[in-house]
């Protein structure tokens, strides 16, 4: 079909995704800082805004955490809010409102209401994004129970899990990341909504196992199709949400393969890497063939200069050695990479 | 302040009963939790209202049963005030699975959907932002519905509430924000907390409309609220109602606490002189609408209901071990 080839980028299907669920859903509004400026959140709300106008498409005044509380009063009357940091740094100031209050409503009041919020939470990445500009926060609302984390990593999921997520009843966590909002990809034009807590192997293998989140999707891809040209067929799995976590899925391929690299565009420690480890320790110990091996982010802020950001995060070339070394296999020279795509992030937002 | 003649004060009588029957049952049913409190069997923080239940009696009064209430963690009042369930109450604090949220919450939970308890927070200032967004979807929706948040004096220390009132006003939401100053947050004084400017001052800084009543006067607090409703209800905007009172007992638990040595007992005492419920009745009873005969049978009503909702309580089965993650979320 030739609809189902058509293509967008990350960015056009979030706003494609919004004025569908508005379409769809009178109750849908869109709100957070600057969500109507001249911007548009990197282009993700014009269209919606275009189309329904300021009553529908909001700009509100810098109070994160009140304006959560907002949105949960909101859901619990009728309504679907969706709410977007474009610097989900800034959601430290909803802890509260998100802890103590959306993730509890069901539980906590013994299932008599739901609050079905959606937070649409921008990560910046590279460019000197720097400390309080690249904060990938899926683990810490993983960890309290009661919020869904979906983690987009294409275009098609992009649309897929911004659907799945207004259209469920759960509190929902959208992670978005600004290094993928120029990548392009194939989107179904209509409207459609990707299970909630279920994966997708992306490349099957039947020698490893590279689970990854989010932006770091794109890198084992590229890792796996370089991986084959040294004779490892690595199979990629993206489970799509850090909660609920398909275990399933990620099980079966471990027990496939025996051998396992779990990335994530987080720091390293406590962190989704270290959940999906536990996973494979609990339940696949006997399928393994080789330790667990983790790429995620160094337990540290992220520095600002390109010279010390280039370290900072792992590159495909580390992806490929640490699949090779969960095979024993000793470095000898440079593995032949694909030259690096060009970068289509720069600032100065 | 001065108390107005209850005969000549413009409110129906029925209301004005009302008003007194909410408070007494209030009072009743705490009383009857701090008897049984020691017992250790109901287990969870609770904090009782004993002294202030003017508040919530004279706010929920104003209200319709469609209007929204958002509260704290001393809640039993308003809950009650609202039309809820006083045996569901009793079963929460006995943590039954008959009780508000089948004993998930306790005692600062108390909800019910069906009477417009819509949230109850143990987190100060929680529910705040929470009345306002149900307050923007009425106004959305163009539904004429007002949502009402209660909270004490500290909750206004917590940016959330300085925060929610701008964006109300901001807004212009029908949310009425109602601040129950018992000068207290646990043992903690106002006078350490805050600067000495009144709290409505500080409000009305921000073009808030707001109003300082005698929380302790039912008939004051039930004409503010219904005057900031109807301000709401008519589109034009929010409203902040402070209401002074006094909280009797210790800041959660069933005891007079002066020994702790931060308040006097004089001063307590002299709260108790000033005692909402019974300066109300004996308001109604000069004013000829409560005779002695028609009292007599609603306390005696009312004791009949807080007995039954107290064995309702504790006959009623707990939870099976088997629902903990009936509620939970896939």
């Amino acid at each position: 079909m030739a609809e189902a080839r058509r293509e967008l980028k990350y960015w056009e299907a979030i706003s494609e995704a919004t004025v569908q669920a508005m379409e769809a859903d009178e109750s849908v509004f869109v709100f957070g800082i600057g969500v109507d400026d001249p911007k548009k959140i990197f282009g993700t709300t014009k269209a919606a805004y275009e189309r329904f106008g300021a009553a529908r498409v909001f700009d509100t005044p810098v109070s994160e955490n009140a304006l959560t509380g907002v949105a949960i009063g909101a859901s619990l009357t009728g309504s679907r809010p969706v709410m977007i940091h474009a610097r989900n740094d800034f959601m430290y100031y909803c802890m509260d409102q998100l802890f103590n209050h959306a993730a509890k409503w069901y539980d906590m009041l013994g299932g008599l209401m739901r609050a079905p919020i959606v937070v649409r939470a921008i990560v910046g990445r590279g460019w000197g994004q720097g400390s309080q500009h690249s904060q990938s926060l899926q683990a810490l609302f993983a960890h309290v129970p009661g919020l869904n984390v979906a983690l987009p990593s294409s275009p098609y999921d992009a649309k897929g899990l911004f659907l799945a997520a207004i259209r469920g009843d759960a509190p929902t966590i959208l992670i978005e990341n600004r290094k993928l909002y120029e990548v392009s990809g194939p989107v179904p034009k209509e409207p459609y909504a990707l299970p909630v807590g279920k994966g997708a192997v992306l490349k099957k293998g039947k020698d490893a196992t590279i689970v990854a989140f989010s932006q770091a999707v794109q890198d084992a891809l590229e890792a796996a199709a370089v991986l084959k040209g040294a004779g490892i067929d690595a199979e990629v799995v993206d489970p799509r949400w850090a909660k609920p976590l398909d275990k399933d899925l990620i099980l079966s391929s471990v027990k496939k393969t025996g051998r396992l690299l779990v990335m994530d565009t987080s720091w390293k420690s406590y962190g989704v890497s270290a959940e999906v480890a536990a996973l494979a320790a609990e339940h696949a110990f006997s399928d393994l063939k080789a330790p667990v091996a983790r790429i995620a982010l160094p337990d540290m802020p992220a520095p600002t200069t390109q010279a010390l950001e280039k370290v900072f995060y792992p590159t495909v070339g580390d992806v490929v050695h640490a699949v090779e070394k969960l095979f024993g296999r000793k470095r000898k020279g440079a593995t032949r990479l694909r030259p690096a795509a060009k970068e289509t992030f720069t600032g100065p937002f | 302040m001065s108390e107005k003649d209850l005969k000549d004060c413009g409110v129906a009588r029925e209301t004005l009963v009302t008003l007194y029957s909410r408070m007494l049952l209030i009072r009743r049913l705490e009383e009857k939790i701090a008897e049984l409190y020691p017992r250790q069997e109901m287990r969870c923080p609770t904090h009782l209202s004993i002294g202030q239940e003017a508040v919530a009696a004279g706010v929920c009064s104003a209200l319709e049963k469609d209007d929204t209430v958002f509260l704290n963690h001393r809640c039993h009042a308003a809950y009650i005030a609202k039309g809820g369930d006083i045996r569901k109450v009793m079963a929460e604090l006995y943590g039954k699975k008959t009780g508000c949220t089948k004993g998930r919450g306790g005692s600062m939970h108390l909800v019910d959907p069906d009477v417009g308890v819509i949230g109850a927070s143990a987190i100060l200032a929680g529910t705040i932002p929470i009345a306002c967004g149900a307050a923007m979807s009425y106004k959305r929706k163009k539904i004429k519905r007002v949502a009402v948040c209660f909270f004490g004096d500290a909750a206004i220390e917590e940016g959330t509430f300085f925060e929610s009132v701008n964006l109300a006003l901001v807004w212009q939401l029908p949310v009425l924000f109602v601040c129950e100053n018992n000068g207290l947050s646990t043992c903690t004084p106002l006078a350490k907390r805050q600067v000495p400017v009144p709290i409505h001052e500080r409000v009305k800084a921000f073009g808030m409309p707001v109003a300082a009543v005698d929380g302790n006067d039912a008939l004051a607090v039930y004409e503010a609220a219904r005057d900031a409703v109807a301000r709401a209800r008519k589109g034009k905007g929010p409203s902040f109602i402070e209401a002074s009172t006094y909280r009797w007992l210790e800041h959660v638990g069933p005891n007079f606490d002066w020994s702790l040595g931060y308040r006097s007992k004089e001063e307590v005492e002299d709260a108790m002189r000033r005692c909402p419920v019974k300066t109300f009745e004996e308001r109604l009873a000069a004013a000829g609408i409560l005779t002695g005969g028609q009292k007599t049978m609603l306390r005696d009503e009312i004791s009949e209901r807080v007995e039954d909702a107290a064995r309702f309580g504790k006959e009623s089965a707990f939870p099976d071990p088997h629902e903990l993650l009936e509620a939970t979320d896939g």
